[in-house]
């Protein structure tokens, strides 16, 4: 099936089966690698994106429910030399290491701040629920969110 | 060195901020499934349903018909190309001196597949949708045959292997039976304990991939896969299974997503596909879907052990008996057999001075997943062993058990330290450790607030681990000697180029750990040219030195101190083009901040004017080599012993059986730090997988072999309202055999904080023995008396 999306911004049509799932089409048809797949139970989180501003995991959503979306992936909020504010809070507090969580740990923390006030460390954790690293023991993930909830 | 000693704000001791950290946050990281190849295939590969089965035929005449179908490659394929057998990397000796059993490892499963998840078959197609699609319609006739799965009744139930009795790879023996007996004839006191170490299953977040090439012009093969070590993997592709020689096989490791252990090891798919690649004549990728990573990644830990310590009347520990059933899985993966052995054994001295240490190991095998080294590698499993006991008899006799281990502490002045069970410790301060632990956890505040915890009907407990490990496995000559395949030695070099940036390659591999900004931070720091002037580069056959990557938390204690070496051959090449360039001898120039300086003069040339001048060598030593580069394989003298003590306090809910790890203080000497940022990062990561260990992760099987903790649905790993923030802090006291006076850090937190963890709860539930991992249900029911 044809299905017509906007990704980053960019209109974009793709052909696919009607069973391939959003994160596969970022991936393989897009060529946007930054959204990641970790799993096949949709538990870990490491394909989440924006759709129409709220975080989704990719891999939920299949080609067409996809159609007409509105996508932003992790390519999409900043770059090298302006970076988002959650991104740079990332580097900043060392809230990454191997990195394959991280994009859609971003996409997921930004989510979090731009939708709730008043974020408090357990708050942070709660809302980190469906997003696994098994790096950082998500210390230094709760505190770069903090530091973007508190304003800087 | 303290943050205040610093000398630049990139140098050895800085926090830099991570200069990988800009491509991981925008999305443009390079890991194994976001490269492709132009006419690449897809691989599925078929994996067995049964624990122990005897394959008879595999009918493969219904997939192959399948539209976009390019191959079906068997088992039997391989051993027809003749192919190899994975190898094990270490030959153990059992106890009567004969070598351990090895049962036969083909890649991929022939004529019988022992574990739930063995591959047989390798499905090719134009797409992955074929792939799977075909795989469906493989048809193996198999006879299925009764599994050994349960690791304490395995060496009397059904032999799996021919001339392999009771399911024993090996009988495993360190220290002086005779010497411990009689002093447990003596004790005045002994406490016995009996503990399980459960099986986990490591979970890197990228799952196992590879994408593998053959070059029919040049005949060349290039695997990308998920190592640790690409050059191990180029060793046993090519002189063990035999798929290309070596100069003909290039393995890239591109960006790895984790590793914890896990992708140390040759395993069959990469194997597989590689070979399959030379077969079809096209690339051919696979990527694990995560059902696979838990049925075939090599799995950690999976420990029965009956301990014994003896205690003299004032305390002492006078001896330490440790009797361990190991689970090897099916067959012994690459590092499998030294994990429950040389890793574990000679670790149970632990910070102590017990003068008398005896351990017997049986491994074990049983129709599961191979067990090999998971973070920590042994060295959680005997520390889990002596801080369980040691707290358990602090409690029988009544001692605080912070005291009980400091009066049996090896102290600052024992130091080089030899313990019972072969290893001879350089330095360590525990008692610092033990002290700011204690400071940061306010011991003494624990009563209080106890006492409020019960208010509200919680019980808290509060448990210590004092633990240490040995890391950079070495020297290679020992090593080897004890059965190790493989020396332990890391390459490194420095390449000056002609404009003055530098081309830094390492052997040691990053897969998280940050090894691009640390080494460049060594190098600047050493060289005295700009951080930034600085680029890492490391895991690719094609580019550099053979190597043996990482594993052990050994990257900077070895792979660093190649660097520094390699550094010290550039200066001292440098001081004589520079003398030479000054008209002076090279014995009066010295080497201060990037500038060679002649003495008593104000004479002085940059290092970047002396590398051009290495490149357009007009104005020249006459016998000396053009160029500023220089290598180095640096083989350590002794292990490093980073040590530290973790203390947990968790709270009991009395009618839920619900724990809650309140608080978490670790306090590690991991001697001089490069990053402290970095480092912090390591500790948090290791207790997080050692929290795991303890209160969430257990991989299980059921009595037919079949894994029901198959994925993260069933597997709890920690996610981040599992963990409280930790308060972490370090100690120094400085390697003394290594340039950097490094120790090693990766793997500490998930040394110490199993036994810190299992402590608090036993000490919450009054002393009640509980197993790992204690979830609710299990707290719930001793708190029930059942």
């Amino acid at each position: 099936m044809k299905i017509s999306l906007t990704v980053n911004g960019e209109a974009c049509e793709v052909d696919v089966s009607n069973n391939t799932l959003l994160v596969d089409i970022l991936r393989t048809h897009l060529g946007l690698t930054g959204t990641h797949v970790g799993c096949d139970t949709s538990q870990c989180g490491a394909c989440t994106v924006h759709v129409d501003g709220r975080a989704i995991k990719a891999c939920t959503v299949i080609a067409p429910q996809a159609d007409g979306m509105n996508v932003t992936t992790i390519e999409g909020i900043g770059t090298p030399d302006d970076l988002h504010p959650m991104q740079e809070a990332f580097r900043e507090c060392h809230a990454l290491q191997c990195g394959f969580c991280t994009p859609g740990m971003i996409m997921q923390a930004i989510d979090l701040v731009e939708n709730n006030d008043n974020l408090d460390n357990r708050s942070i954790r709660e809302g980190l629920e469906g997003n696994l690293c098994r790096c950082t023991g998500y210390h230094n993930i709760v505190r770069a969110i903090q530091s973007v909830a508190d304003g800087g | 060195m303290s943050e205040a000693e610093v000398q630049s704000d990139t140098g050895i001791g800085a926090p830099v901020r991570r200069r990988e950290d800009v491509r991981f946050i925008t999305g443009a990281g390079n890991y194994t499934d976001d490269i492709n190849q132009p006419g690449q295939l897809y691989g599925v590969f078929c994996r067995s349903p049964h624990a122990r089965a005897r394959i008879n035929a595999i009918d493969t005449s219904e997939a192959l018909a399948v539209e976009g179908v390019v191959g079906v490659l068997t088992g039997a394929d391989m051993v027809a190309d003749g192919l190899g057998d994975l190898p094990c990397g270490w030959l153990v000796k059992s106890k009567d001196g004969s070598d351990m059993n090895s049962s036969p490892h083909p890649p991929m499963a022939a004529t019988v597949a022992n574990y739930v998840g063995e591959p047989y078959a390798l499905v090719v197609a134009e797409s992955t949708y074929a792939a799977r699609q075909a795989a469906e319609l493989v048809m193996p006739d198999f006879d299925e045959l009764n599994a050994v799965v349960d690791l304490g009744e395995a060496p009397h139930s059904e032999q799996i292997y021919e001339g392999i009795e009771q399911n024993l790879a090996y009988e495993w023996a360190l220290g002086d039976e005779d010497a411990t007996r009689m002093a447990f004839a003596r004790a005045a006191h002994v406490t016995s304990i009996d503990l399980t170490n459960n099986r986990l299953i490591p979970n890197a977040m990228e799952p196992r991939a590879c994408l593998g090439a053959y070059d029919a012009a040049s005949g060349e093969y290039t695997l990308y896969t998920t190592s640790q070590n690409p050059h191990l993997e180029r060793l046993v592709l090519s002189a063990f299974v035999q798929v290309a020689p070596e100069h003909k096989l290039r393995i890239i490791a591109p960006d790895v997503g984790g590793g914890f252990g896990s992708k140390i090891f040759i395993y069959a798919e990469e194997t597989a596909v590689i070979w399959a690649a030379g077969k079809v004549k096209r690339p051919i990728k696979w990527v694990a879907d995560r059902s696979e990573s838990f049925l075939s990644d090599a799995h950690g830990r999976d420990h029965i052990t009956h301990a014994e310590l003896a205690l003299d009347d004032n305390g002492r520990f006078t001896g330490l008996k440790v009797r361990t059933t190991a689970n090897l899985g099916a067959y012994l993966s690459t590092f499998g057999s030294s994990v429950p052995t040389y890793l574990y054994g000679t670790l149970l001295a632990g910070q102590y001075k017990t003068p008398n240490i005896y351990v017997e190991v049986q491994g074990v095998y049983t129709n599961t997943a191979p067990v090999d080294a998971y973070r920590g590698a042994g060295r959680p499993e005997a520390t889990y062993v002596v801080e369980r006991i040691v707290e358990q008899a602090a409690r029988e006799l009544g001692k605080d058990p912070a005291d009980l281990r400091r009066m049996n502490m090896i102290q600052p002045e024992d130091f080089p330290y030899e313990t019972p069970v072969a290893l001879v410790y350089d330095t360590g301060n525990y008692e610092a450790s033990l002290d700011r632990a204690l400071e940061l956890i306010d011991y003494d505040g624990f009563e209080a607030r106890q006492a409020r915890a019960a208010e509200d009907k919680k019980r808290r407990g509060i448990g210590f681990a004092c633990y240490i490990e040995a890391c950079g496995l070495a020297p290679s000559k020992l090593a080897i000697e004890l059965g190790a395949g493989v020396g332990l030695y890391e390459s490194g070099e420095i390449r000056i180029n002609p404009t003055g940036s530098v081309s830094v390659f390492t052997g040691s591999h990053s897969h998280g750990q940050g090894h691009e900004t640390t080494f460049a931070q060594v190098v600047s720091d050493k060289l005295g040219i700009p951080y930034e002037d600085i680029e890492i580069i490391h895991g690719d056959t094609g580019r550099m030195e053979f190597a043996l990557g990482t594993y052990g938390s050994r990257s900077l204690a070895v792979g660093g101190s190649a660097l520094v070496e390699a550094a010290g051959k550039i200066i001292e090449k440098g001081k004589k083009i520079a003398a030479h360039m000054m008209e002076a001898d090279a014995e009066n120039v010295d080497f201060d901040n990037g500038q060679f300086v002649l003495q008593d003069s104000n004479q002085a040339l940059s290092i970047q004017e002396v590398a051009f001048a290495s490149y357009v060598p007009a104005d020249y030593p006459e016998d000396l080599e053009p160029g500023l580069t220089a290598k180095t394989f640096y083989d350590p003298k002794n292990f490093t012993y980073p040590a530290g003590t973790h203390i947990a306090e968790v709270e009991v809910d009395i009618e839920t059986g619900v724990t809650t790890l309140v608080n978490f203080v670790a306090v590690d000497d991991f001697g001089h730090i490069v990053n402290p940022l970095i480092v912090h990062g390591q500790v948090h990561g290791g207790v997080a997988q050692g929290v795991g260990q303890a209160m969430l992760e257990h991989g299980i099987y059921d009595e037919y072999g079949q894994l029901q903790t198959g994925s993260m649905m069933d597997y709890c790993l920690p996610r981040a309202d599992d963990l409280p923030d930790f308060d972490i802090d370090t100690t120094v006291t400085p390697c003394t055999h290594n340039p950097l006076g490094v120790k090693g850090c990766g793997e500490a937190g998930a040394i110490g904080s199993p036994a810190a963890v299992i402590n608090a709860i036993t000490h919450a539930l009054g002393n009640k023995d509980i197993s790992m991992p204690a979830t609710p249900e299990k707290v719930w029911r001793a708190i029930q008396g059942e």
